[in-house]
């Protein structure tokens, strides 16, 4: 796949960088007000879960522009320890910031497609996508 | 989308008639319509948009300052949406668990269900409520050809859903033992192993066994650390505790009980219960033994069953309708 951009997560402060990136691709695709603030909330709650399990990754962003449908695809890569048990991580309220709705579960929540692999030992890639209606 | 776009609209002109007239009528429709879309689940970043939209439409020369407020504060509601939505499908999980246990306590009930036996010169009184939806408390009357009367009654330490699968268990051990006259001592003891095999070690069960031989009026009984009942003799109209010291239920399995015998003269009452009755609260301080006793006096002119109905009331009322422990209360009473 080619990605438009990408960018590398290491410090807590490249969170923002991957928030403004995606917000600006966002926009550029066309997303109003409220999709651009869930785009860069889904993209917060990744970039933070590489700095914090993984250490560092890659947050990248890639236009969709298709001729019947337009939207905005984001992968989080990381070579970190993988995620234990993933059915248990996307249900409600296992997320230690518990009870605020957040984590991987409200990224679900947030997009309109979401995928993980994650393998032990190996890393975590996410893959959501918001689709432009 | 075009429910949406509705709602947009009603927001719309509400809120331009609340501009305009600043009534409490306009104010009272902005409570309807924020119902309504709680039960569309529209999340609270929504509603904040919607406002954002419908000021730009009313007034579309709003400064940019402003306009970037709107935005600050809808990025700062994304968060709160979220937990909104989680909240919701959490609710919508509990009534499902909700539902799913008030099954289980249905099949529980049917599956603990005793027959109270109807004896000429024994009246029985009989209740059991569990402080969640299901019980960890049991009891169980066992009548043999012979006219004798086995009662059992039981308290797994514990409430809710672990302490109703134990009690399960015991039920049916109890059902396996041979419907014929059977000694108390006998009965824990068969009881404490199948208890020591089966229960986890954490898991404490305490158990009472009485038979009543109703030929002679002799009740022998024996106890598995179980709650002491009262005996009530009517002729010197006192409660004594039914002391039995005995080892809860699966510590050893090579344990013994012994087995005490108690002769029942007319007016005689044989209390058994749980310690979801003794440690019944008023406030923050347990009740006394003795307190318990005496409300049983204050009954003990109606028949067994209302005693024990009207004890429990007593309770129930005096802890605010909220049991602490499942509370089971068995009263037996030499007619004639
Ligand atoms: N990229 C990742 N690499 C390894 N583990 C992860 C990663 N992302 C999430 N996890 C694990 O999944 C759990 C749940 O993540 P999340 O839903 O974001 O909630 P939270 O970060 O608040 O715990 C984390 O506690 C962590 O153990
Ligand atoms: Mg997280």
């Amino acid at each position: 796949m080619d990605f438009q951009s990408c960018v590398n997560i290491k410090k807590e402060w490249d969170i923002v960088g991957a928030r403004q990136l995606g917000r600006d691709i966002a926009k550029k695709v066309g997303f109003g007000n409220v999709d651009q603030a869930r785009i860069a909330t889904a993209i917060s709650e990744l970039a933070r879960n590489i700095y914090l399990y993984a250490g560092s990754g890659k947050v990248c962003f890639d236009a969709i522009d298709e001729l019947n449908e337009k939207g905005l695809r984001i992968v989080a890569i990381d070579e970190g320890p993988g995620i234990q048990d993933v059915s248990q991580v996307m249900e409600d309220g296992f997320s230690t910031s518990g009870g605020l709705g957040a984590g991987l579960p409200g990224v679900k929540r947030l997009m309109d497609e979401f995928d993980v692999i994650s393998r032990q030992g190996e890393g975590t890639e996410i893959k959501v996508v918001k689709w432009l209606r | 989308m075009s429910t949406l776009k509705l709602d947009l609209q009603t927001y719309k002109d509400l809120m331009k008639q609340y501009i305009e007239t600043q009534n409490e009528q306009a104010l009272y429709n902005a409570e309807q319509f924020s119902k309504h879309s709680i039960q569309q689940n529209i999340s609270p970043d929504e509603i904040i948009n919607v406002h954002f939209q419908a000021l730009m439409e009313l007034y579309p020369d709003v400064p940019d300052d402003i306009r970037n407020s709107m935005n600050f504060l809808l990025e700062t509601m994304i968060s709160y949406g979220l937990a909104y939505q989680e909240y919701q499908a959490l609710r919508e999980k509990q009534l499902e668990l909700q539902s799913e246990l008030s099954v289980a306590a249905k099949m529980q009930q049917t599956l603990l269900s005793t027959v109270k036996p109807e004896y000429n010169q024994l009246d029985v009184g009989a209740t059991s409520h569990p402080a969640k939806q299901m019980n960890g408390d049991y009891y169980h009357f066992v009548e043999d050809q012979e006219g004798s009367l086995g009662i059992a009654i039981a308290d797994v330490i514990g409430k809710g859903v672990p302490a109703a699968l134990c009690m399960s268990m015991i039920k049916y051990s109890m059902d396996s033992f041979p419907e014929k006259r059977m000694e108390p001592s006998i009965v824990l003891e068969g009881m404490n192993r199948v208890v020591e095999r089966n229960v986890d070690p954490s898991m404490f069960i305490t158990m009472f066994y009485g038979l009543y031989d109703t030929k002679d009026n002799r009740f022998f009984y024996s106890s598995a650390g179980h709650e002491p009942g009262f005996y009530y003799s009517a002729k010197e109209d006192t409660f004594k505790d039914i002391e039995a010291e005995g080892l809860v239920l699966g510590v050893d399995r090579d344990t013994s009980y012994k087995q005490f015998e108690q002769q029942v003269d007319p007016g005689d009452m044989i209390v058994l219960l749980t310690d979801g009755v003794t440690e019944c609260r008023s406030g923050d301080d347990f009740i006394e033994r003795e307190e318990i006793a005496e409300v049983i006096r204050h009954y003990k002119h109606l028949p067994a069953q209302e005693i024990t109905d009207q004890v429990y009331s007593h309770f129930e009322r005096l802890q605010d309708f909220q049991l602490r422990d499942d509370f089971t209360l068995v009263i037996l009473r030499r007619e004639v």
